[in-house]
């Protein structure tokens, strides 16, 4: 049953070449950074213990991401789940880099991200950011391929709209500074965390 | 409505152009998580738990 101790190094290396996308898949998920590391390294160690059942010849990176989703979407006990903008990640999109315009809209669709039902934000990320195809993220998913391509068209209509009606709230007081609009996304995605809650 | 057409096809521009434009920074957000250096602690984890493989009386705490 037990892989070959040559198996086993190769399983080793590539897995650990996936790390960056498993954090990436998992911050995406759940936008709260600490959290996300710990689902990520729980993907990691379940994927390690699971060695055995992966087959060589398949997408590795698919098959992480399924362990990583299920243990999202399944645990519903573990902190994960509580969706909320990390004041962290929203302040480090602010000083990211010279244009302010760019930060305010990065962090304006970090916020309008958090707030897309968990779905149809994974779909969107797998397919739009990920670059997994629809087949994989619905293997992913486990749902139809049809399912995962209504998920991702429903996901992009919503984001451009939150966008919008947050974008014009922003340009419609060109004195709003960037401080007052980061406590107002921080307040929004506060609201969300503490009514989101099904 | 005699710009209605006009106006049709303005849109369609804009959608599409709007959705590139998310479509780009999407990846960014992600990429930028994954451009990071990966944390001591994950790579320790996974060398943990290989040597735990190799020994055999693993115990599952």
């Amino acid at each position: 049953m037990n892989s070959p101790k040559t198996g086993d190094s190769a399983f080793k290396a590539e897995l650990t070449a996936l790390i960056p996308h498993l954090r990436a898949f998992a911050r995406s998920l759940c936008g709260d950074a600490t959290l996300a590391d710990d689902l990520a390294q729980d993907a990691l160690l379940k994927a390690w213990k699971a060695r055995d059942r992966y087959e060589p010849e398949s997408n590795m990176k698919a098959w992480t991401f399924t362990i990583l989703r299920n243990s999202f979407f399944s645990e519903k006990r573990r902190s994960w789940r509580r969706q909320s903008l990390d004041p962290e990640v929203a302040e480090a999109t602010l000083v990211a880099n010279d244009d302010p315009q760019a930060n305010l809209e990065l962090l304006a669709l970090r916020n309008a991200l958090a707030r897309l039902p968990d779905d149809q934000r994974e779909a969107l990320i797998l397919v739009g950011a990920g670059g997994l195809s629809y087949e994989e993220a619905a293997g992913i998913s486990g749902c139809a391929v049809g399912t995962i391509k209504s998920r991702v068209s429903r996901a992009r209509k919503a984001l451009i709209v939150i966008l919008e009606s947050d974008l014009t709230g922003f340009n419609s007081d060109s004195e709003m500074r960037a401080t007052d609009v980061f406590d107002d996304l921080m307040r929004q995605a506060q609201e969300l965390s503490t009514n989101g809650t099904p | 409505m005699p710009n209605s057409k006009d106006g049709g096809k303005e849109d369609v521009r804009n959608v599409r152009l709007r959705r590139r434009k998310i479509g780009e920074q999407l990846r960014a957000i992600y990429d930028e998580v994954a451009s990071e250096p990966v944390p001591d602690e994950f790579l320790r984890l996974l060398e943990e738990a290989d040597r735990n493989t190799t020994n055999p009386d693993e115990t599952s705490s």
